[in-house]
């Protein structure tokens, strides 16, 4: 009895907290991005974002009612019915949907559009977990690992078919789930050591200078470990691998690749390449983040979003806003938030008493990471232009809710966690 | 298992937040150039362009002014809700016109959706007026003002000059940096050799605006905004009905009149036949029309009173005269028997003293008259004696203006020519020359030329009696009630004032009973000389005629060279006696001369 009462009590108010602080914060700027001085609207009016994304707030607050009167136990029981209905709905989506900004992404209801792929990402989650937290399930068993990565690439792979590379590249923060339940770094380190070579051999022009750079590297490490033969003979040909593999990826990009693909790719890792043309968006985007200053122009004072400069500067490149009008002042207080809100979903699955609810914090934590680090990142430069959004932040119904939905449910899983099985 | 995996991760998303921070610390806080992007980005200068100072004729009618014109440009994105069937009704299209005009403008190749482009251009200010209480309902038109000259009438275009935008080599050549491309200048006459006074200064606004560049209010509400100051007001000394009168006299013609108020050096009237309409150089129809102009065989941009060099002819006699006393080598009363040997002539005389001689353009005499000049007898030998007989007969013939530009205030002013020793030097290529190789010049052919304007000044020297103010259109400034410093100074000629009563005289008798009868008035005395000027057959000669009136406190002096018109005892003496009438009396009343210039081919 009393059921409602009851969760309130145990729900997780920090991040509650965190997540309406953000909405608010997201709402207010949405305003600002698309503010326009010279016609007399208010925050409120339907016809801007801003309207729109109270709407989208309010239904949000619908969502999660729901969450929390749905029994914890539904989730894991239909994980992967969803996951089976979800994989439909993205094979369905480009037969019958509806195109928007050249991507055929979109499910019409009414006036709303659904982007399905946006909770493939929850429904994976949850289907990832599902697994994870079955019993008898042993995370160095190969035969378990390959039915996860098969879990992330079917939805990957028809997202992708979508076009939408922003949201299928999301997929491969489950990575960092997988390595935090077990599985061995060695896949993700020689992932990443790859596109970072990949990289490297892209910006540096003269590779001689990363060869040096390599060489005094796995000098410094001979030298400072245990100078055994093994070890040396073993570092010494780890150093001529990656040489030789920087050598191959540059005969590749020089003498194999069409010089327009060449280009394309320097782009994507260069932001200062080509400003006017294929880095239009990112120079922009830094020009109005970096014309803030220390404390910003104030709000609704902003030029470079508010007068369009910046594309989609209410959705993906939200952050421009935040950084000009409110400057590195405003750009910390965000950053802090968010990162504190991160620490908190993965304290949350910390505390978890079963492995479904863990592996599914951590789904949760690692998603909003990937969002956050690549979102930002894109918009000062650091990483190539990938449209994904903001969490809270990018307006936007489908991915709030999604956003929304990933959470609450945690919170959902969080407030029963005492009455969870324990299957650690 | 695996805890410090946890910690890992965690570790991985707090230094992720810092690794933007210390970006975002390095963009925002330490780097200026993204700031200056922004502005360079937002902040749009709005320059105003001043009005160029109005021209005005000194009776203070409005010669040349601007005149607002109106284009409708169009943002094709922005346009909501057309209604095409006002929009056809306001503009005064039909649907099929409508249509066309969208077709055209895609077409361009410059075209884009979020450009303003060019819809209509040149409403007139009947059409804006009516237009723009409609514009609002029309989103995505806009109305583009800008200014263009306008004439208050078709006279005085190559006087006037025009206007258009500066082009690559002015703008490398302008080392006050006051010009941008695009910014309009004059390019000849007034419009050229006043540019300083009649360009004023241009405002800048600063406005903030879009990507798309649509204005988005003030930045900094308008305070670092200035105001354009307009141009000075020009006041010229042309009278504009003489002038177009003096125009009307040339319909048909290549030649020039200019008139000169001897008392001031004022430009009375400066016609260049043939002429053109000045409008057709303003605007959009400007490159276009300045083509055609340009290419016409009658070359009607040539501005004939400064850069059309003649000979002078007969009226040179007079300065001959001037000089010749002057060296006392005659006086007023020395005759000259009319020995037609040597050099033609023409009339009845044998034997006339100087104002005979001057009446009836006797040739003999003059010839006589230069070499008495130039042979002095400086020298025992002959080349030596008429080198320096020449200098000084250069001298005083200079003095008059002749030989080197005037320095009216019009570009492209012409010298003419005197020969000098070192001309002849040079001519002869160093080989010796004496009086008898040049003698030509006595009866103002051979080398000598002239420009009109030139003509028009000596005229009025004579008629001022040994002095004259350089020629100049400008008289008043802005509110500076004078012209520049340098035209009012008198210039006075090397020639005694006493000796010019005898070339008065003399010019009184050729209206009064010689060649110049066609130029006599009934109430005022006019002063004039006829001047036939030798042009290379089948073509017929030049007519020239100079003149002044009246005889005592002259009021206009006036040179007329008609082209190709036979002597100057006809066309030329006949116009300048109808403009004489015209300043003098504001009408003219003798309609059979006018005829007679304006039916008569004079062939």
């Amino acid at each position: 009895m009393n059921r409602g009462e009851d969760i309130a009590g145990k729900l997780d108010w920090v991040a509650v907290l965190l997540y309406v602080l953000m909405m608010v914060m997201g709402w207010l700027n949405i305003f600002a991005a698309v503010y326009d001085e010279s016609v007399k609207q208010t925050i409120w009016d339907l016809s801007l974002n801003s309207g729109r994304q109270l709407i989208f707030i309010g239904a949000s607050f619908l969502i999660i009612i729901i969450i929390i009167v749905i029994d914890m136990r539904f989730y894991e029981t239909f994980a992967y019915l969803f996951y089976g209905i979800i994989l439909l709905a993205l094979i369905l989506v480009p037969i019958i949907g509806k195109e928007v900004g050249g991507n055929k992404a979109w499910i019409a209801i009414g006036s709303f559009s659904l982007q399905p792929s946006e909770f493939a990402k929850f429904i994976t989650a949850m289907t990832i977990a599902k697994f994870i937290g079955s019993v008898g399930f042993r995370m160095d068993n190969l035969r378990n690992q390959l039915i996860l990565f098969i879990v992330i690439i079917i939805p990957m792979g028809l997202v992708l078919l979508q076009k939408d590379f922003g949201t299928a590249i999301v997929f491969a923060s489950f990575l960092l789930v997988f390595y935090r339940e077990g599985m061995s770094p060695f896949l993700l380190i020689v992932g990443i050591s790859m596109v970072t070579i990949a990289i490297l051999t892209l910006i540096v022009d003269n590779q001689w200078y990363l060869y040096g750079v390599i060489v005094l590297i796995f000098t410094i490490i001979i030298f400072f470990g245990k100078r055994t033969m093994k070890r040396i003979g073993a570092l010494s040909a780890g150093a001529l691998l990656i040489i030789l593999t920087i050598e191959g990826f540059d005969y590749v990009i020089n003498n194999i690749l069409p010089v327009r693909h060449k280009m394309r790719l320097e782009a994507l890792v260069d932001p200062n390449f080509d400003p006017m043309g294929i880095n239009w968006n990112v120079t922009q985007s830094k020009i109005a983040i970096g014309s803030g200053g220390f404390v910003g122009k104030g709000f609704l004072e902003g030029t470079q979003t508010k007068f369009d400069f910046v594309p989609a500067q209410s959705t993906d490149f939200i952050f421009c806003t935040i950084g000009e009008e409110h400057g590195w002042i405003g750009s910390f207080i965000v950053i802090a938030i968010f990162v504190t809100f991160l620490l908190r979903v993965v304290f949350i699955a910390e505390r978890q008493k079963s492995r479904f609810a863990r592996a599914y914090g951590y789904s949760v934590a690692t998603i909003f990471f990937f969002h956050f680090a690549v979102n930002i990142g894109m918009t000062i430069g650091i990483f190539p232009v990938i449209g994904i959004p903001l969490p809270f932040f990018s307006y936007g119904g489908s991915s709030l809710w999604s956003f929304t939905i990933l959470l609450f449910v945690l919170l959902k899983l969080d407030a029963h966690r005492s009455q969870m099985l324990q299957r650690v | 298992m695996n805890d410090s995996r946890k910690e890992i991760l965690q570790i991985v998303f707090v230094l992720v937040g810092l690794i933007f921070l210390i970006k975002l610390f390095f963009i925002q806080v330490l780097d200026n150039r993204y700031a200056e992007m922004a502005e360079g980005n937002a902040i749009f200068r709005h320059v105003e362009y001043p009005f160029r100072g109005l021209i005005y004729d000194r009776n203070n009618k409005l010669i040349v002014y601007n005149t607002p014109e109106y284009d409708i440009d169009v943002i094709v994105k922005d346009i909501k809700k057309f209604d095409s069937a006002k929009f056809c009704e306001v503009f005064g299209m039909s649907r099929v016109e409508l249509r066309a005009k969208f077709q055209a403008m895609k077409a361009l190749k410059e075209y884009s959706r979020f450009k303003p482009t060019l819809f209509l251009d040149q409403l007139s200010n009947i059409d804006f007026a009516r237009v723009q209480d409609q514009m609002d309902e029309f989103s995505g038109f806009y109305i583009q003002a800008r200014t263009t000259r306008a004439y208050s009438s078709t006279a005085l275009a190559n006087g006037l000059g025009y206007v258009s935008e500066i082009n690559k080599n002015q703008l490398d050549r302008d080392k006050t940096k006051i010009y941008r491309q695009g910014d309009y200048i004059g390019q000849s006459g007034i419009e050229a050799f006043y540019e300083e006074q009649l360009r004023g200064k241009r405002g800048v606004r600063f406005k903030l605006r879009d990507v798309k560049g649509i204005e988005k209010g003030s930045f900094g509400d308008g305070k670092y905004d200035t105001l354009s100051v307009p141009g000075q007001n020009l006041v010229t000394g042309i009278d504009i009905d003489l002038q177009l009168y003096g125009e009307y006299l040339m319909k048909g013609k290549s030649g020039s009149i200019v008139a000169i108020e001897p008392s001031s050096g004022e430009i009375l009237s400066l016609v260049s036949g043939p002429s053109y309409d000045p409008t057709l150089l303003t605007g959009k129809s400007y490159s276009t029309n300045f083509k055609l102009i340009n290419s016409d065989s009658l070359k009607p941009l040539f501005n004939r009173p400064l850069m059309a060099q003649y000979r002078p002819g007969s009226i040179f006699k007079i300065a001959q005269a001037m000089a010749a006393l002057q060296e006392k080598v005659i006086t007023p009363e020395t005759r000259i028997r009319c020995d037609r040997s040597i050099i033609n002539c023409h009339g009845a005389h044998s034997n006339e003293d100087l104002r005979g001689a001057i009446a009836n353009s006797c040739n003999p005499y003059f010839h006589n008259v230069l070499r008495r000049m130039l042979n002095q007898g400086a020298s025992e030998d002959p080349f030596k004696d008429t080198r320096i007989g020449l200098a000084e007969w250069d001298k005083h013939i200079m003095s008059f203006g002749f030989g080197g530009p005037l320095g009216i205030d019009l570009p492209n002013e012409k010298s003419g020519l005197i020969p000098t020793p070192a001309y002849y030097d040079r001519a002869y290529r160093n080989r010796p020359w004496k009086f008898s190789n040049i003698y030509s010049i006595a009866i103002g052919e051979g080398e000598n030329l002239v420009v009109p304007i030139q003509m028009a000044n000596f005229a009025a020297t004579i008629a001022n009696r040994g002095y004259y103010y350089t020629p100049h259109l400008v008289k008043a400034i802005g509110n500076n009630n004078k012209p520049l410093p340098k035209y009012t100074e008198r210039h006075h000629t090397s020639i005694d004032s006493s000796y010019f009563i005898v070339a008065v005289d003399a010019m009184q008798q050729v209206v009064e009973e010689g060649t110049g009868q066609r130029a006599r008035l009934a109430d005022v005395i006019v002063c004039g000389k006829t001047g036939t000027v030798e042009n290379a057959p089948p073509l017929f000669d030049h007519s020239v005629f100079i003149a002044f009136a009246p005889r005592d406190n002259p009021k206009i002096a006036i040179s007329v060279y008609v082209e190709d018109a036979g002597q100057g005892a006809r066309a030329a003496a006949s116009i300048a006696s109808l403009m004489i009438e015209k300043y003098l009396f504001g009408q003219t009343k003798r309609p059979q001369i006018e005829q007679y210039v304006l039916n008569n081919k004079f062939e």
